[in-house]
């Protein structure tokens, strides 16, 4: 089984957030970057895949020379190879259609990228991805077993799960429960010696067109001060949220 | 021309996010001079649509589509969109519509903007307003292509009434079987109680709460509330509560009227999970909590005195207002 994990280089969750060039672009300065969270989930199912069935784990990330770092930890973790398309992933189809192309080129079985990333919160681009090959997807996964060319899923649904069996070629959008934060590995020394003689193929995209552009940031205004109501006065909390909250 | 809406149905009825849709609809296809279309699956009774502006449904009835599948409603979606020569399609929120959604935008060669939290802060170009970074930031984001699909985040615009004289008409969209490559083995769902995407109201509580045997008092202030119970990360991991209940950035995201924490100091990756909640209750014994800097109301004070008389207070209030 061939699986390909696609990688977003995202801020760490404890960053700062701040913008610059009049509000248009995230302010890099001083913030770690680190594997998408809901990608890492789904790179260490794919190396348990590696490990348990004996499947070919690449990942790729669409991204500049910085995010060559992420990919780096990616095969430290036990991937076998790295794909970087040179290019900056400003537009989720745009990342959609390098990633198809690289799909296709490549002939995997088994794409697993995070339900969403980070920092734009898009949540588009596995779904976009399926759209385009014409494959199987399944969004919001927490579970994947793989047997010959039959996938069992599960997902989430609005209060509870849903069960599915889909063949491969298979797109799935993972998040945790693919596996559990305990079994994230942190890369050893063995690792990371190791990653740096695995192939990082640099790929030019292919077009430049794109479906839409972040023109602008914001940041929330800043909220007022918490009222503190006393222990010993909870009608005055039932009062505020009555009446002023307008909640209950 | 006409906005097109997916109204998505469960058991018989129209949910409450669709009418959210229809209200947004509404106002931007005043603006842009055009009607609402909103199209539904397998539901028989629509006519609750038309007090928040629908002109006119779809109604696609077909055995083929009673589990869902994503692409085989993504498909349905994408023709109504192109009989109607719609150029903005909303989704909702949901599991299945943020499944969805990109499927849409693939089959119509659309723009998407997710998370959508207000009106179109433009119309030419096309600019919307939606969260990014956790919601710790919003994010303008113009659209170019023709059409465009909008995600609109849940609670974000609210219903507005605005009765039309709607129309129906029965869609019988071409399905094929590429549509039903993946099939639905088995659903477990969670009946009779209020599910965290669904909750106006969600009571939440963490490690201050000692040890499961404790969660009595939470629930029944929940259930007081007409609320959904949710926990936080560690809370789940030492499996006190179920995987189910943990809210946060790896967990379920809360976008609810008010969110109640007990005994949750507020970790940023808690804080990024329920930030969308419009408002936000702390209670808790450490004055220095995290939570207290992001909460509207705070209570100093330990949750096994204060729970059991807010219960008390919340019913005899529920009595007197009813």
């Amino acid at each position: 089984m061939k699986i390909l994990v696609c990688i977003s280089h995202v801020p760490d969750t404890t960053s700062k957030i701040n913008f610059v060039n009049g509000d248009s672009e995230f302010d890099t300065n001083g913030v770690q970057f680190v594997i998408n969270p809901n990608d890492e989930f789904g790179l260490t199912r794919a190396i348990w895949f590696k490990e348990q069935q004996g499947a070919n784990v690449t990942v790729v990330n669409v991204g500049g020379a910085d995010a060559e770092a992420t990919l780096r930890k990616a095969l430290a973790i036990g991937a076998d190879e790295a794909i970087r398309i040179n290019a900056n992933p400003t537009d989720g189809m745009f990342v959609a259609k390098q990633l198809a192309e690289v799909v296709k080129n490549g002939g995997y079985d088994l794409v697993i990228a995070g339900k969403e990333s980070l920092d734009y919160n898009g949540g588009m681009v596995p779904g976009m991805v399926a759209g385009l090959l014409g494959f199987n997807f399944v969004n919001a996964c927490v579970g994947i077993d793989v047997n010959g060319n039959e996938a069992k899923v599960t997902r989430e649904i609005d209060g509870g799960k849903e069960t599915i069996s889909a063949g491969l070629p298979l797109i799935i959008g993972g998040q945790k429960g693919l596996v559990e934060e305990k079994d994230l590995r942190i890369p050893n020394m063995r690792g990371i010696m190791m990653a740096r003689t695995k192939a990082l193929t640099l790929v030019e995209p292919t077009g430049d067109a794109t479906a839409t552009k972040a023109v602008k940031f914001e940041k929330p205004a800043a909220k007022s001060a918490v009222k503190l109501v006393n222990a010993d006065n909870l009608d005055e909390l039932i009062n505020l949220l009555h009446n002023e909250a307008k909640v209950i | 021309m006409s906005i097109l809406i997916y109204a998505e149905s469960a058991e018989g009825k129209i949910k409450k996010v669709a009418f959210e849709l229809a209200s947004y609809a509404k106002k931007v296809a005043a603006s842009m001079g055009t009607t609402v279309t909103a199209v539904t699956i397998n539901n028989s009774d629509n006519s609750a649509l038309a007090a928040y502006g629908v002109d006119k449904v779809l109604n696609v009835s077909n055995d083929k589509l009673n589990n869902f599948s994503a692409k085989a409603y993504a498909d349905v979606i994408a023709q109504a969109a192109k009989k109607e020569g719609t150029q903005i399609v909303l989704v909702s929120s949901t599991t299945d519509s943020l499944y969805l959604a990109p499927l849409v935008a693939v089959a119509l060669e659309a723009g998407y903007a997710s998370n959508v939290v207000a009106l179109p802060e433009s119309t030419s170009p096309f600019q919307v307003k939606r969260t990014a970074f956790s919601n710790k930031a919003f994010n303008i984001t113009e659209i170019s292509t023709p059409v465009k699909v909008l995600g609109i985040a849940k609670n974000s615009f609210g219903l507005v009434e605005n009765a039309a004289a709607m129309t129906e008409e029965s869609f019988a969209p071409s399905l094929n079987d590429a549509d039903f490559g993946i099939k639905v083995e088995n659903v477990e769902k969670v009946t009779g109680k209020v599910t965290i995407a669904d909750a106006e109201i969600v009571v939440s509580a963490g490690r201050g709460m000692k040890g499961p045997e404790n969660w009595g008092m939470i629930e029944e202030l929940a259930s007081v509330l007409g609320a959904a119970t949710a926990c936080s990360k560690p809370v789940s991991d030492i499996g006190w509560r179920p995987h189910s209940e943990h809210v946060g950035q790896t967990g379920k995201p809360v976008a609810s009227n008010l969110y109640i924490a007990v005994g949750i100091s507020g970790a940023i990756q808690h804080i990024a999970g329920i930030n969308s909640s419009k408002v936000k209750v702390v209670i808790n014994t450490d004055p220095e909590a995290p939570f207290f800097k992001v909460a509207d109301y705070g209570v100093v004070g330990d949750a096994f005195t204060v729970v059991p008389q807010l219960i008390e207070k919340l019913k005899a209030f529920k009595a007197s207002n009813s």
